[in-house]
């Protein structure tokens, strides 16, 4: 495997992220595989902030230990980073960095000032400067800036001049491959989401929700939807169920504190039967907790929030391609089932960015809502041999759509009758009957690595990239529930086949997935857990998984 | 074919109640419009929890039986999605001024072209007699006994202070200004609020109070905000004023739908656009 790692890092307001979108767009010209990692504290100017691309000639899906270079727009970036890389190459500002030992410095305002550019365009200074140290043909930087860079002659222009005046110290070549999309996993999900028939998108700020909004918001009109901010989270989810009434196929997104809020909607939603999907992208609690930091500590909250018991299906994808295919499909299944559906994610997937080829996404089936014929009186809960009521919208001809958030009748009319009552529940028990046999057709279990190793590491959601790359060192079998309810008992044996030993690898304090697994009667032999906010890199989770390796 | 637009559902309300006045009101002005020639297929009633919200499975026309305190969230919901439709909401005191008051104001800030009844019979009926937000000072119910220690507040000013576009107060025993003020309500294009007095039969029958009390708007300027906003304090809720009933003010403005259309594009042409967006991510 080759592969190379840069950082580039300065301060909260210097557009480390654009810098480090067009350092990865370099390297995927250069025929790389992509993955950025952002970091920044929840604030908006002066603190640090960096972006940590790895390039290689494999697919991955996280960072590692190990860095080549270091992008330095500020001292700070070489006091927090240098320890962690001493061998590392340096492109550092001169003007905010002193000397450095092992690399070069540019000055960012000599050239700025002599191009009569904006300030804006030091992270280009930067960028040009460390292409020529890492020995990268003009032309593709140029290509790169002209694809992706907003007034790209004169950030061009102030690169070139930095570029002209490095030298070439560690080359970086070209490995063969074509350009990939390079996507967030909250792009994903949106463009997963439209592709589904999404109507509308309803979003209170959260992060690491946020990007979803404000990316759905920013190409609403060119993918025809609606995407609205409401005052709390509350609306959020109430305007979402009006809207699905109505008929329009409506998702919201939030993280841990926002979906606290909409836990009586998500209630409401179960009892009424109205679709809606909800994208809860996890970052580390309980409470506020680290805002802008991954974890894993809302399984069980996802799996079980909301009074009552009702289905609800909730898948948790590992990497943009499968964000963007079971985002598609959460809708279909939503509007079939007229159940919650969860697109569970983290900060890392959410805000990571990955090579996606979007001509190798595969395909996964469409499901179609169930309408009602038009067959006059209509009975929004006709109780069906699958429990689905056909569904007509209010404006429809003849349809008298009562919905209720009472026990109701077939008709929709409040009712305390005991026998009523069990036949509706027993009507919505039906449908998750009906999706469980259904999802046997979807891929709700991924194997990977050696699928015949007899130890396995179990995981769900973005962690799956680590345990990858570790598997892939080891000789091992990698277990990845995407669907985690309804869990998919029959599919998870299935891949469970010949494991003598199962090692769950979580990003939270108490391994809640091998909880859900031991209630299925599958034994976990060990756990490895990680509640820092950090997500696991290879090289540390190669280190603990051999440390709980049976002999 | 006119429908018949009581459903066979057993009344629940008690004897005397303020509830029957409104839902009375509603039917005779549905019947109305249908006979005017608008489909009632295209009206759609939002109720939230309480006595008030069992007009959802009184009235048969498509209904939202939705949760405490967030009629307006799932009836802007609906409104956005398809603005052709009437929505009208049915909300208590405790739903609308308590639980969501939030909802209320952002409403009327965003003028949402809905119809919003407020059932204000200033007490929790169905949870068997607590103070709302505009029971008066010292009210007496069953979690304060010794009465409540804080004033009620005044729905029309606020409503005023949050933009509402048209703002009535209505009294159930005034039948005929009552249909007339929602009539108008829901003729208005923009969000219409409509706070009407109705007694609670069991905790707070105030009917000789109100009947004392009541008066009509005559030779009032209700598209003068300064105007309206002397008269909406006319009475606060709390101290033994007159009480002002009719249209404290009215403007015309454009809705939240007028200012969000409605987009939309094919199938094929988002699944075209998605690919473009793959492809200018290389």
């Amino acid at each position: 495997m080759k592969e190379v790692s840069v950082i580039v890092g300065g301060k909260a307001g210097d557009g480390i992220n654009n810098a480090g979108a067009i350092i990865a767009q370099i390297f995927n010209h250069l025929g790389y595989y992509i993955y950025i990692y952002t970091d920044y504290p929840s604030l908006i100017r002066g603190g640090h902030n960096y972006a940590l691309i790895r390039a290689a000639d494999i697919p991955v899906g996280t960072y590692n230990d190990h860095i080549d270079y270091l992008v330095a727009l500020n001292q700070e970036t070489l006091a927090l980073h240098l320890p962690q890389c001493p061998d590392c190459t340096i492109v550092a500002n001169a003007d905010l960095v002193k000397s450095v030992q092992n690399g070069q410095t540019v000055s960012v305002n000599t050239i700025l000032k002599e191009e009569s550019a904006a300030p804006i365009t030091a992270n280009s200074v930067m960028i040009g400067a460390f292409a020529k140290s890492a020995g990268i043909p003009w032309e593709i930087v140029s290509e790169v800036f002209r694809l992706h860079m907003p007034k790209a002659e004169e950030n061009s222009r102030v690169a070139r001049r930095a570029y002209d005046q490095t030298k070439m110290t560690r080359p970086i070549s070209a490995v063969p491959g074509p350009t990939h999309s390079l996507l967030s996993g909250n792009e994903a999900i949106g463009l997963g989401l439209v592709a589904g028939g999404l109507s509308s998108y309803i979003a209170y700020p959260m992060t690491p929700a946020s990007t979803l909004l404000h990316f759905l918001a920013g190409n609403a009109e060119r993918f025809g939807i609606t995407v609205f901010h409401p005052e709390n989270e509350i609306a959020v989810i109430l305007m979402a169920l009006g809207s699905a009434v109505a008929g329009a196929r409506t998702a919201i997104g939030t993280s841990g504190g926002g979906f606290c809020l909409m836990t009586e909607g998500l209630s409401f939603a179960a009892m009424a039967e109205i679709p809606i999907v909800i994208v809860v992208s996890q970052r580390t609690g309980p409470s506020t907790g680290l805002p802008t930091y991954t974890g894993q500590s809302d399984l069980n909250f996802v799996l079980h929030a909301g009074q009552g018991e009702f289905p609800r299906f909730v898948v948790a994808p590992a990497d943009p391609g499968e964000a963007y295919l079971w985002s598609a499909a959460a809708i279909g299944l939503s509007w079939k089932y007229q159940i919650p559906t969860f697109i569970l994610l983290d900060k890392t997937l959410s805000e990571g960015t990955y090579s996606v080829d979007n001509n190798y996404l595969g395909n996964l089936p469409v499901s179609d809502p169930v309408l009602w014929d038009g067959d006059a009186p209509y009975k929004r809960y006709l109780d069906t041999p699958s429990g689905i009521s056909p569904l007509a919208f209010p404006g429809g001809k003849d349809a008298i759509v009562k919905v209720n958030s009472y026990a109701h009748d077939e008709g929709g009319i409040t009712t305390e009758e005991a026998k009523l009552v069990t036949q509706m529940t027993e009507k919505r028990r039906k449908k998750e009957a009906k999706l469980r046999e259904e999802l046997i057709q979807y891929p709700c279990i991924n194997v990977r690595g050696s699928t015949g190793a007899t130890t396995a590491l179990l995981c769900w959601g973005s962690v799956r990239n680590a345990c990858d790359e570790v598997a892939g060192r080891l000789g091992l079998r990698v277990i990845q529930p995407v669907v985690l309810s309804p869990f998919p008992e029959q599919q998870f044996s299935v891949a469970c086949r010949g494991v003598k030993q199962l090692i769950a690898v979580e990003e939270n304090a108490t391994g809640q997935l091998a909880s859900l697994v031991r209630e299925y009667g599958t034994k976990v032999g060990a756990t490895i857990l990680k509640y820092d906010g950090r997500p696991f890199t290879p090289d540390e989770l190669f280190v603990k998984v051999q440390g709980v390796m049976a002999p | 074919m006119t429908r018949n637009l009581i459903t066979p559902v057993q009344n629940t309300w008690c004897p005397g109640c303020g509830n029957f006045a409104i839902q009375h009101t509603l039917k005779e002005i549905l019947s109305g419009l249908e006979n005017e020639g608008h489909s009632l297929d295209n009206v759609v009633l939002v109720s939230g929890i309480g006595c008030h919200a069992k007009i959802a499975d009184y009235l048969n026309i498509n209904s939202v039986y939705a949760i405490h305190g967030r009629t307006i969230p799932v009836a802007t919901g609906i409104k956005l999605a398809n603005p052709r439709l009437t929505v009208i909401c049915c909300a208590g005191d405790g739903d609308a001024y308590a639980e969501g008051l939030d909802h209320l104001i952002f409403a009327a800030k965003r003028n949402i072209d809905i119809t919003m009844i407020i059932h204000n019979n200033r007490v929790y009926g169905l949870t068997t007699g607590q103070y709302t937000p505009t029971s008066p000072l010292g009210f007496r119910g069953k979690s304060t006994p010794a009465g409540t220690t804080e004033y009620p507040f005044n729905p029309l000013e606020l409503m005023l202070a949050s933009g509402a576009t048209y703002i009535a107060r209505g009294y159930t025993r005034k039948m005929p200004q009552l249909a007339e003020l929602i009539r108008q309500g829901i003729m208005h294009k923009g969000f219409a609020f409509i706070d009407v007095l109705q007694i609670c039969a069991s905790f707070f029958n105030m009917t000789e109070y109100y009947g004392q009390r009541v008066y009509d708007l005559t030779d009032h300027n209700a598209g003068d905000f300064a105007v309206a906003c002397a008269k909406a304090r006319e009475w606060d809720y709390n101290r033994d004023t007159p009480i002002p009933l009719g249209v404290f003010y009215e403007q015309s403005l454009p809705t939240f739908n007028d200012r969000n259309p409605l987009r939309d594009l094919s199938a094929d042409e988002r699944i075209h656009r998605i690919h473009d967006f793959f492809e200018a991510s290389k």
